[in-house]
């Protein structure tokens, strides 16, 4: 009979047992470190128990890079999730567009430029703008119904070019020095972040989130074509500068603060398929948290993983993306073959 | 029945690439009947249907009852129009009831599980009128495409508009699925619907329709009732065949049969 409650069921199911984990992964992520602290100590800490130096780690030091992980991880999955269902495309994500390495090019060109030190918002309004530029300029040249074939290979020229532009601001930086410290923040990393960070990436990253958030039901609409979305009463041309605004405002604050971290935004709404349906509106909240999930592990990850010098976050992302995004491509393989004939 | 015209257009004209796709098209049409738009291929059928649904810019005057198409909302246009494109895609597996839940999107039901007890009607409604309960919760892409049409015809009626405009329905379905969706078209406007069929089937379009709209190079050749509308001179000019006919009962037979 027609009941929609399985699905309903699923989802608040799905979306309490992320919250449950998003929680327990704060909680080690505020423990885990050079000083391991247990959960009790850590809960302590955070409300004004236990010793100085404990207060200390966890508030001033953990504390932050904790709430960015989740912020940014979150951001990112969200991002995914809506690029995915305005695109009507399991393979969309942001990094893939290029909009985190047009985000990283702009505030390369502040870090070189010294304006970063000067004027801290620079690095986010720089970030920001470039990443709304490498989406938009996507979009004009993919064109309005674009097949995956076009938009993948738009994505690949774009990301190549802010690559190519980033590594000229290497190329021509005025010391070694400097180069040397836009290729560490280019790697994406979440250490000795402060609550400064949070305080400058947190107000965009909200915002973007609202803005994706306010368009939900309009993605459940265009999984009908723009056409019918439209007759629905769907503004489509209004909703992809929406999509566009959000998602730049969120990956743009997020690498401001944390450099570049890749394909959370791809791996996130397909780990949620099998358990919260296709339904590209139910899929951004569980795509959000799985976002944040994932980043919280990798970042508690590089502080565990045995190695000589640190690992950055989004090297890690990068290396279980990838082989992810490969996997992907061999299911999807129907439909990329069909682009190409 | 009232005579009052539910939909009236005046001089619409569309020019794409520089081509005019449609040229000085007048039309008014009443409520409670079943239009068939037919012509070749690159006639301006389906820019004409766009154009009357508001989804395609055009120069000229559309009214919708006595509301100028260009001062409604999104949103009130797309409760006056269901709209059902060519080819019935959806993008992902959802199941066939949240489909047609989306009917109820311009009514602010935007939600499949959460439907107000008026929309959950609604949508039942549409589902029993085109006999698709019973798979209302598999993927859509699980089903025929028979059965996907029948979900989208659904999703349509679904909208409950006055209404309702319909590209090639019955394109690439089997003979029983044909008749399914033409009768279900001819039953929603006996309920009082004016409803817009684009179809290359002159067959149907005699047996169902109770006027035919025949278009030529983006304008409108022939407007009337079908035996009128598709007569031996205006098949001859516009199709280039001529036709077997016959009557069965009282139901007018057209038969495309040789090139002329």
């Amino acid at each position: 009979m027609v009941t929609g409650r399985p699905a309903a069921q699923r989802y608040v199911i799905a979306t309490s047992a992320l919250v449950a984990l998003v929680v327990l992964l704060l909680l080690a992520s505020l423990g885990i470190g050079p000083v391991r602290l247990p959960p009790l100590t850590v809960l302590a800490a955070l409300f004004g128990g236990a010793s100085d130096v404990q207060q200390i780690i966890v508030r001033e030091i953990r504390l932050p890079r904790a709430i960015l992980a989740l912020a940014i991880g979150g951001i990112l999955g969200l991002s995914g999730a809506a690029l995915q269902g305005l695109l009507r495309n399991p393979l969309a994500s942001p990094s893939l567009f290029g909009a985190p390495q047009s985000a990283a090019f702009g505030a390369v060109l502040m870090i070189s430029l010294g304006l970063a030190d000067v004027r801290s918002w620079a690095l986010p309004v720089a970030g920001i703008s470039m990443a709304f530029a490498s989406v938009f300029m996507l979009l004009a040249i993919a064109g309005r119904n674009a097949g995956l074939l076009l938009l993948i290979l738009a994505g690949l020229a774009i990301s190549s070019l802010a690559g190519a532009a980033t590594a000229l601001v290497m190329n021509l930086s005025p010391n070694p020095f400097a180069a040397l410290e836009i290729a560490f923040w280019l790697l994406g990393s979440l250490e000795d972040r402060s609550f400064r960070h949070v305080e400058l990436a947190l107000p965009f990253i909200i915002a973007g989130a609202a803005i994706l958030m306010s368009q939900r039901s309009a993605f459940r609409a265009l999984s009908l074509g723009e056409e019918t979305a439209q007759s629905l009463g769907v503004h489509v041309s209004r909703l992809r500068l929406l999509v566009i605004l959000g998602v730049a405002l969120g990956v743009g604050g997020a690498v401001a603060v944390a450099g570049s971290i890749g394909f959370i935004g791809l791996v996130a709404p397909h780990l949620m398929r099998p358990l919260v349906g296709h339904d590209p509106a139910r899929l951004l909240i569980p795509s959000a948290l799985t976002g944040a999930a994932l980043l919280l592990v990798a970042d508690i990850a590089v502080r565990i993983i045995p190695s000589t010098t640190d690992i950055k976050v989004g090297v890690l992302t990068s290396i279980i993306g990838v082989p992810f995004f490969l996997y992907m491509i061999m299911r999807e393989r129907r439909a990329l073959g069909g682009g190409i004939a | 029945m009232s005579d009052t015209p539910l939909l009236t257009a005046n001089n619409l004209n569309v020019t794409l690439a520089g081509r005019r796709v449609l040229q000085d098209v007048s039309l008014s049409l009443t409520k409670a009947h079943l239009v068939a738009l037919v012509g070749p291929n690159g006639a301006g059928k389906t820019t004409l249907l766009r154009a009357l649904a508001g989804l395609q810019l055009s120069t000229g005057h559309i009214a919708v009852e006595d509301k100028a198409l260009a001062d409604l909302s999104l949103r009130e246009r797309a409760k006056r129009f269901g709209y059902l494109p060519q080819g019935h895609l959806v993008h992902w597996p959802l199941v066939a009831k949240d489909v047609v839940a989306l009917g109820r999107y311009p009514h602010g039901g935007t939600d499949p599980a959460r439907l107000s007890p008026a929309d959950e009607a609604a949508v039942i409604r549409a589902m029993e009128a085109t006999d698709t309960v019973g798979f209302a919760d598999r993927p859509v892409t699980e089903l025929s495409g028979g059965e996907r049409s029948h979900v989208a015809l659904a999703r349509v009626l679904a909208v409950e508009a006055p209404i309702v405009f319909a590209d090639e329905p019955t394109a690439s379905l089997d003979p029983r699925y044909q008749l399914d969706v033409m009768t279900n078209l001819r039953q929603t406007a006996d309920r009082g619907v004016l409803v817009i069929v684009v179809t290359h089937d002159l067959g149907l379009a005699a047996r169902f329709a109770d006027t035919v709209l025949v278009m030529s190079d983006g304008r409108l050749v022939a407007n009337g009732a079908p035996a009128k509308a598709l007569s031996d001179a205006t098949l001859a000019n516009v199709f280039r065949v001529s036709t077997f006919r016959a009557t069965h009962g009282d139901q007018a037979v057209i038969i495309p049969w040789a090139g002329v």
